[in-house]
This record gives structure tokens, sequence and C-alpha cells, in this order.
């Protein structure tokens, strides 16, 4: 492990801790388990961006996802938090890994320099926006209620599918949605046997009707 | 815990995957990005419906925004595969044909 | 058979449509159609002809059934102007003053004379498409041949049935145009070396000439149109006798004429005299009357049915045509000069026509003889018999040109009669129709052309005898007349008797014939041609025509025509011989027909043509000899001009007959004899030359002037401005350079330095537009935040 990466998993430790602690002395049990799932979101996502390899990527965005199920949970959005885990880490990141088992691996690709830039550039200026739209903004927030709480939630949902007068349009148009484009994605993703040739590939990116011609 | 707490996270998210789409070159690394916009916008979406009240619609909307995740997820995918197939290459800043 | 004008109005109507819409048909598609679309106006001029014939013979039967014999009124309720069947369209129409002088309201006039001039030209016209049909076979430009003759009957047809001045106007001038694509049809066609530059020059030459005929009768029109509005604006009798005074309607301004005349004590004002001039001056470029005669005989450049129409049906007839529809506003005076202008030109296109050789030419004098013959006749105030005269002269006339073109077609396209001869043997049918025809306009009884002249005659006796009338011009009038009938009756049957008798003389000189020709120049382009573009052709005429003839299969004998052809004569042919008198309606005056009149008179007479009041005023204009049948006057003058026209016409043929078929080699011996007086008429009295003199030379003459003006003086203004801008130029220059390119092409590096810049922008690269787009989006919170 280099330098570089123990600085930055030290640090994310620290972080982690501090996260916990802060969550803890403000609000508890539940602080305590809102730190634990924050950090393990943001956390997740901030190996995610730093580390080179893909594979360690996806599986640090495993941790964001199942961060984000904890905190749907805290928010009581349980069945939300079951489907999160199944479609993103069961759907979804499988789907990556298939991409990056497809693609060759490429470890060089990152740059330090580049990584640590954009996020002092690009999280300190939304830090800095978040703040002062933070200091700005004020939520009307009411009290959640305790009929909502948990066991219903599934049931509720289920009947919003599929009651005429809620998103049964939706959830169909939806269906059809992801129908299509699952078909789409078949029919991108298909090799075709023009792409075996390279001519015939550069003729689909169009390079050989035009330099091609001029040399 | 508060609204704020979780609309903080969402916003956290939401930059990491700003950086992740522009400071990484590998495609991959675009689609993860996308998944973790994705998701800090469901937080927001979930949150901001346990602190309304009594309401479904957020919590739709992040169902919804999951199926559409999986959908583009696929459709991604598929690109990937074609764009590498076509430039032998899975950096978006090979892929400059637009330049032209 | 009563006019109905609900039914009879949209007959009408289709006249005028039919051959338009044949015209654009056959511009747009004729070329694509088979036989070129020559059925196509063919047919539609046909549907033309029965309509008018039908309308016609409801005309005159109602005319024979309604009045009694000799009753002058039988046709009163005949004159129709669309008005009272509500086909009247309005133009330029300010309705909330109904009279105001911008407003102008067109419809249909349909009276006894439109009547019947509607037959004539529908037939006239359909029997010269039937004949082109043959006669034009293979031209070069054959549709568009039928697409201008279509169009031509179109103009004649809405001249006749116009109800107001100002289009008659606008018809008149479709009239000329289409003369000038009609007579200049052979122009620049090199299949016919002869013609084709003849062509352009005649054409050219018909058109400026009635050009100047057509720009007095604008300038006459403005005059009527101005004094009428003037007139009726000051009086308040004449607003009160005519509260919706139209000042370009033909009823209205016939009515006006009657109660201005009426307001001045009888007299008529001077300037409705200068206006009649000025009518009549359309009337002399139109009808060919002298000294604008000269674009008729150079008319027969163009296509032989062509000359049948422009001297039958169409374009001459118009110029009669219009006198008829002025006659009410014509005062003494102008109707004075329309007789010695008339009977000058009778006499002095006889004269020429004696001695011409192409067979065309005799035809054409003849045409100008027979128009001065109808011009006099009206300006005598035998207003029928001059009308009368033009329907009947248009039939034979029609059917000589188209029998003339029929012998042309048969001898090869010769039309020097000194290389006909004994044609008849070859072509029999053409040769009865044209002697039919020959009889009748040499005035022989019982043939159409006897009952018309003799009616003109008498109105000539009638003048000489009328002491109200009285003075030199009606005794000038008839002895013109009737030496001109003379010659009309010699020169038509030199003509017969040249071209169908004796020897066919076409096979051994056929080389005389363009010889003659290049030699004298005289029927065809003058030989001193002021026209540059063809100073230089009349030399080679020999040689092109030569070549002309070397092309045609010159070694066949004359024969008979083409179906079309002959079936077109013998229509005219038959007209030509029972036109005067014949008529289906009123069997009694078969078996009597020396003791009634011919239908025309029953049929138009001025009560008729004008309505009651008009026409009983402008009868006052009229000898009593000619107006009332049981004056002792009429008696007399009927014994006179019946003795006179039988005599004359008898004399005409007695010496054609001994000159050309008893004694052949006197004709050459007179002619010599006369010498200095035969070359003058020979050279058809050098009008030509004498207008070239006299207008053409110092036109051309005071171009050069203003053309040395135009060089020398304002080209030395213009130089001289050009050489003041020239040094401010340089001026101009330095700051055009510094000032004005500077600050373009500043204008030009800021957009590249700018477009350089974004250039790099440009990468094509997705993350770092997505960065940009982030970038943006944060910058936009910023100023969101900070402002």
């Amino acid at each position: 492990m280099e330098n570089s990466s123990k600085i930055f998993y030290a640090a994310l430790a620290v972080l982690v801790l501090g996260a916990h602690g802060a969550g803890l002395a403000s609000a508890g049990a539940e602080g305590l388990a809102f730190g634990l799932f924050a950090s393990l979101t943001l956390g997740g996502a901030l190996v995610c961006i730093w580390e080179r390899s893909v594979v360690r990527s996806a599986f640090s965005l495993m941790a964001t996802f199942i961060g984000i199920a904890g905190l749907f949970l805290l928010l009581t959005a349980d069945f939300l938090a079951m489907a999160q885990i199944l479609i993103y880490v069961g759907g979804i990141l499988a789907l990556i890994l298939f991409g990056v088992m497809l693609t060759p691996p490429d470890m060089e690709e990152r740059k330090l320099p580049r990584v640590l830039s954009g996020l002092v550039l690009i999280g300190g200026g939304f830090a800095w926006v978040g703040m002062q739209v933070a200091d700005s903004a004020h939520f009307a927030t009411r009290a959640a209620d305790a009929s909502l709480e948990g066991v219903n939630n599934a049931k509720r949902i289920g009947v919003g599918f599929l009651a005429a007068d809620q998103y049964v349009v939706a959830f169909e148009l939806a269906a059809v949605v992801l129908t299509v484009a699952l078909v789409a994605a078949v029919y991108i993703a298909r090799r075709r046997r023009v792409d075996l040739e390279p001519a015939a590939a550069g003729e689909l990116t169009g390079y050989d009707a035009s330099n091609g011609g001029d040399a | 815990m508060g609204l704020e707490a979780y609309v903080a996270v969402s916003a956290g998210l939401f930059a990491l995957g700003i950086i992740a789409i522009i400071v990484r070159r590998n495609v991959l690394y675009v689609l993860m990005g996308i998944e973790m916009i994705l998701n800090a916008a469901n937080i927001n979406f979930v949150a901001f419906s346990h602190f309304q009240g009594d309401s479904l619609d957020g919590r739709m909307f992040a169902i919804f925004t999951i199926i559409l995740a999986a959908a583009e997820a696929a459709v991604a995918l598929a690109i990937v595969l074609n764009v590498f197939h076509l430039y032998d290459s899975i950096k978006p800043s090979d892929a400059d044909l637009l330049r032209e | 058979m009563e006019f109905n004008p609900e039914v009879d109005f949209p007959l009408l109507m289709a006249v005028l449509a039919i051959p338009v819409t044949a015209f654009i048909l056959q511009i747009a598609f004729g070329k694509k159609l088979p036989r070129q679309g020559d059925w196509l106006p063919t047919t539609g001029m046909f549907g033309v002809m029965c309509i008018t014939v039908y309308l016609a013979f409801k005309a005159i039967t109602a005319a024979y059934h309604t009045g009694g014999d000799g009753e002058e009124h039988a046709a009163l309720d005949f004159l129709w102007s669309s008005p009272d069947a509500g086909f009247q369209f309005k133009w330029l129409f300010d309705s909330a003053k109904d009279a105001g002088p911008l407003n102008v309201v067109a419809g249909i006039l349909y009276d006894p004379l439109g009547a019947v001039m509607l037959a004539v030209v529908g037939i006239v016209c359909f029997c010269v498409h039937l004949f082109s049909m043959g006669y034009m076979a293979g031209d070069r430009r054959y549709h568009i041949f039928f697409a201008n003759i279509s169009l031509f009957s179109f103009a004649m047809l809405g001249l006749v049935l116009s109800d107001n001045i100002l289009f008659l106007f606008i018809f008149w001038e479709i009239m000329g145009l289409m003369s000038y694509q009609l007579i200049g049809h052979f122009s620049q066609d090199p299949s016919v070396p002869f013609f084709h530059k003849w062509a352009t020059w005649a054409s050219k030459k018909a058109f400026l000439t009635t050009r100047i005929g057509d720009c007095l009768l604008f300038v006459g029109l403005f005059i009527f149109y101005r004094n009428f509005n003037l007139a009726w604006e000051a009086s308040a009798t004449l607003q009160q006798a005519m509260p919706d005074f139209q000042p370009l309607l033909f009823t209205d301004m016939w009515e006006m004429g009657r109660l201005i005349v009426a307001q001045n004590g009888g007299e008529f004002p001077a300037w409705m005299t200068l206006g009649g001039l000025c009518a009549f001056g359309g009337t002399i470029g139109k009808s060919a009357q002298f000294p604008l005669h000269i674009w008729l005989p150079d008319a027969m450049a163009g296509p032989t049915p062509v000359s049948a129409m422009i001297h039958a049906a169409t374009m001459v007839a118009a110029g009669v045509f219009l006198l008829g529809r002025m006659y009410p506003l014509m005062s003494p005076e102008v109707l004075n000069v329309v007789t010695v202008i008339g009977a000058i030109t009778a006499l002095f296109a006889a004269t020429i026509g004696m001695v011409v050789y192409d067979l065309k030419a005799v035809l054409a004098y003849s045409t100008i003889s027979q128009l001065g013959f109808m011009v006099t006749a009206v300006g005598l105030g035998g207003l029928t018999a001059g009308m009368f005269h033009m329907v009947t002269h248009a039939f034979f006339k029609a059917c000589l040109f188209l029998s003339a073109g029929s012998v042309i077609h048969g001898c090869h396209h010769v039309q020097d009669m000194r290389l006909m001869g004994g044609v008849r043997k070859y072509m029999p049918i053409t040769f009865v129709c044209m002697l039919v025809c020959t009889l009748a306009i040499a005035g022989v009884p019982f043939f159409s052309g006897f009952y018309s002249k003799d009616m003109i005659i008498l109105a000539g006796w009638a003048g000489v005898l009328d002491p109200a009338h009285g003075g030199w011009i009606p005794a000038f009038a008839l002895a013109s007349l009737a030496i001109a009938a003379m010659m009309t009756a010699f020169y038509m049957f030199r003509l017969i008797f040249m071209t169908f008798f004796g020897e066919y003389r076409g096979n051994q000189k056929q080389h005389m014939y363009t010889e003659q020709i290049a030699l004298e120049g005289l029927e065809g382009p003058p030989l001193h041609g002021h026209d540059d573009d063809h100073g230089d052709d009349h030399g080679h005429d020999d040689h092109s025509d030569a070549d002309h003839h070397g092309h045609d299969d010159h070694g066949g004998t004359p024969h008979e025509s083409p179906w079309p052809i002959v079936v077109a004569i013998s229509i005219l042919a038959f007209l030509g011989m029972f036109g005067g008198h014949f008529w289906l309606a009123d069997p009694g005056h078969l078996i009597h027909p020396t003791h009634s009149e011919p239908w025309f008179t029953k049929l138009a007479t001025p009560e008729s043509m004008y309505g009651p009041e008009v026409g009983a005023w402008a009868t006052t204009k009229i000898s009593e000899g000619i107006h009332n049948h049981d004056s002792d006057l009429a008696h007399s003058s009927h014994a006179y001009a019946v003795g006179l026209s039988l005599t004359v016409a008898s004399l005409g043929i007695l010496l054609a007959w001994f000159l050309y078929v008893r004694r052949r080699d006197l004709p050459n011996v007179i002619a010599t004899k006369l010498g200095p007086i035969y070359t003058l008429v020979r050279r058809r009295y050098f009008i030509d030359e004498i207008a070239t003199a006299c207008f053409i030379k110092p036109t051309m003459q005071l171009c050069t002037v203003f053309k040395t003006i135009d060089e020398r003086i304002i080209d030395g203004f213009v130089l001289l401005n050009g050489a003041i801008h020239h040094k401010l130029a340089f001026f101009w220059t330095w700051i055009d350079k510094t000032v004005v390119d500077g600050l373009v092409n500043f204008v030009g590096l800021l957009s590249q330095a700018f477009g350089a810049a974004f250039r790099l922008l440009q990468t094509g690269r997705i993350q770092q537009y997505a960065a940009f787009a982030v970038g943006g989006g944060l910058l936009v919170a910023a100023w969101l935040i900070l402002s």
C-alpha cells in the first residue's frame, strides 16, 4: 500500500470515528446509527473515487448503497431499504462488475493530483454552496406520523401501485420502460458481425470516409 | 436526527458523484457517479417525504427512480461495451468524435 | 324564338370562355397532346360556331316574325345589354357613388349587329381552324399556331360582346398583339426561307402601323370619357335624365350623346367631332384605310389561314365594327371625313389590285378596297349597308383567301399568278368555291356581295339625290365606288382567268417567279428596305427562294387539297353564295327575291342596334333615301343603284375576259403604253416609299440628331461628372481603406480571437463538458447567493 493511500484511509477512519461521535453526542442511539450509515455512504463514495482498481471501487460502492439502505431504514422506509439492497447491490452493482469484467483493467488511469484537485474544487464548491443554502433555508418539518411506523409501509406501497386512483399508470409505464430498456440494452450490446472487421469498424466511426480518402 | 442531516449527506453524495463523473478516466466510474447522484436524490426524496408527514409521494418517486436507474444501468452498460468495441478504450476522453 | 337572357347570356359567356380556355390548354399542354392538340381549339371553335349560329338564328327569326313587311321596328326589343340579366361585373368600383368617374362596369352588349357578327366570327374562325389542320401540317410551331388563332378569335369575340369602349379597346389590343404574333409566325423559321425575314419585318410593320390608329382611338376614348363626365357633372338636366351614368358604356354614351346634342341645339359640340375623328383613326389603322393601309398587303407574310382571319372576320372587321358602335357619336363632319377616306381607299386599292401578280396580294388589295366600300357606306349614312357588306365580305373573302391558300398549297407554295394557270382541272372543288366567291365580290346578282354592294351604291345615290345632304362628297364617293366596283370585278376575274384558265405554267417557268421577285421586290419586303435587319436580305431572296423550291418536290402538277381544307372552303363558299339573301326563316323571300330586302336590313336597323330613341336620332343623319323606303327619293335611288352596280360588274367581268382570255398580249401592251402611270400603280403609289421618306427617315434622322446630342452633350456631362467623382474617389478610397476597412478588420479579428478562445473549450470530451456544466451551476448558485 502506498503512502498516499495510507494517509487517505487513516484520514477516512478518523472522519468516520468523528461522525460516529458527533452522531452519538447529538442524538443518542439514533444519532449513532445515523453516523454509522452516513459515514458508510459517504466513506464508500470517497473510497470509490479514490481507489485505482475498478473492482475495489465497485465494492466500495456497495458500501455506499448499504449505507443508503440504512438511511432509508432510519427514515422508516423499510420497503425502500430492501428494494435498495435488492436492486442496487444485487442488480446494478452486478451489472457494473460485469462491465469491469468485460473491459480491460487499467491500473494507471488514476492521477492523484486530478482526484485531489477535483475533490478540493468541486467538493469545496458544493460544501460552500451547501452551507450558504443551509444558512438561509428553513425546512418546515412535521413530526413523523406514528401510524406510518414500519409495519404497513410495504403494504401501503403495494396498494398505491395497484390502486386505480394512485400510481397504477406510472407503474405500468415503468414496466414498459424497463422492458424497452432491457431489450434496447440487449440490442445495443449485441456483438455485430461487422464489428469484428476492422475496416467496417472504421466505417462506423466515419474515419475512413473523411480522412482515409484524403490520405 | 433532523432533516438537515439527511440533506447534508445527500448533498455530499451528490458532490462525490459529480467528482466521480468528472475526475476519473474510466467510463465505469461515470456510471458509478451517476448511480451516486441518483441515490443522493433518493435520499432527499425519502427524507423530505418522511419529514413532511403522511405522504407516499416521496417514496414512490424514489421507487421509480430506482426502476429508471436499473434501466439506465443496463442501457449504459450496453453503450459502454459498444464504445469499447469501437474505440478499443473505455476512457470517455477518447470518445471525442464530437470535437470534429 | 325569343331571346332568353337567363339562358343566352351564359351561352355568350361560354362563347368567350371556350377559346380562351382552349388557348391556355393549348399553350400549356399542346405539344404533348396527340396531333399537337390541334383538335382542341378546333373543337372548341366548333362549339363556339354552334352557339353563335344558334343565337344568330334566333335573332333573325325574331326579326322576321315580330315585324310586318317593311316594318323598321321589327327587332326593337332585341338590344340586350347584360345589366338587365345581371351579367355585369364591376371593376374599380366605388359603390359609394354609383356614377363616380373612376367606376367601370363591364358586361355584355348583345344587339343584332353583335349577333350577326358573332356568328360570322364563329363560322369563319372555325373554318380557319379546320383549314389550318390541313394547311399547316408539319409546321415547326404547329401547336403555338393553334393557340394563337384561338386567342385571336377570342379577342374578336370579346370585342364584339364588350358593352363598354374600354373593354373593346382591350380586346382590340389583344387582337393587335395576336396579329403581330401570327403575321410573324414564320419569322426565324428556316424551313420557309422566303418568308422568314419578311414575316418578321411584316409583323413589325403591321403592329407599328396599327399602333398609330390605336393611339388615336385611345385619345378619342379619353376625349369622350372626360367630356361626357364634365357634361354630366355640369348639367342637372343630364343628371336627372341619367342618374347612374357610366361614361364608358356604349348604351350610356349613345344616350348621353343624344342628350348633349339636343341640349346643344342639334349641333354636335366640337369635342365630339374631335373625339369622333380620333375614334375613326382607330378604324383607319385597324381596317387598313388610306394612308395606314400599308400593313395589310404585307400581312400576307403570315400563313394563309391567318390572312383569311385577318382579312375576313377578325382584324379589319374590328375597325368597321367600331364604326358601327361609334356611329351615333359621330358628327356630320366626321362622317364626311369617313366618306372621303373610304372612297379614296376603295378606289386606289382597287387600282393596285389590278396590277399585282401575287395571288394573295390581289386579295389583300381587294380587301382594302372592300373595306373602303364599307367605310364609305357608313360615312354616307348607310350604316346597315356598311355592316351588311362587312358580313358578306367576311364570308366570301375568307373563302377566297382559303381557296387561294388551297391553290398555293396545291401548287407547291407558289404564289405568283404568272406561274399558275389551268389549275381548275387539278383542283375542281377549289375552283368552284373560288368562282362562287369571285362572283359574289364582283357583285353579280343572287350572290351575297351583290346585295350589300348594291346597298352601298344606293347609299351613294341617295346621298347625291338628297338635297339635304348634297355637296361634292357624295358625288365623289359615288363615282369612286362605281369605278372601284368595276375594277373589283375586273381584277377578281383577272385572278380567276390567270389562275384557273389556260395552261399550267408552273413547271416550265419556275424560276421566273423568283427572278421577278428579286428584280422588282414588289410582293415582298421592298428593295429599299430601310430596316437594317433586312437591307441585305433582299439581294439574296433569289437564293433563298431557290433553296426553298429546291426542297419542294417540284416535279408534280397541282393537286387537290386534303379534306379539312376542302370542307372549310366549301362551307364558306356556300355562305358566300347565299349569305346575302338566303334565309330559311322567310321562305317567301326565296320565291320573290327581288322584291324584298336582304335579311340583314330587317335585322340590323339603327333602331334595333342603338335602341329606339338613339336609333331614331341617329337616323336623322341618314339620307331619306335609305331611311324611308316609300319616298320618291328611295325609289329613284333604288333604280339607279341596281342599274349602276349591274353595269359596272358586267363591264369589269367583260374587260377581264377580253384581256386575260381573248387577247392575252394586250395587258403588256397597255402597261407599256401607260408607262409611268403603270409604274406608279405597280409600285403601290410609292406610299411605302413616301412613308419611309416622310416619317421613317425623318424619325431616323431625328434619332441620329438625338444620338449626337446624347453622345456629345449628355455624355459630356456624364463624363465630367464621372471625372469629378473619379477625383473624389481617391479621397473616399483612403477613408475606405483606413477607417472602414480598419473597423471591419478589427471586428473580424475580434471574432477570430473569440473563436480561437472558445475553440479551446470545444474539446469533445464529455467529462470536460460536465465539469463546465457543474462549474457553471456553481457559479450561478454563487451569484444567486451573493447577490
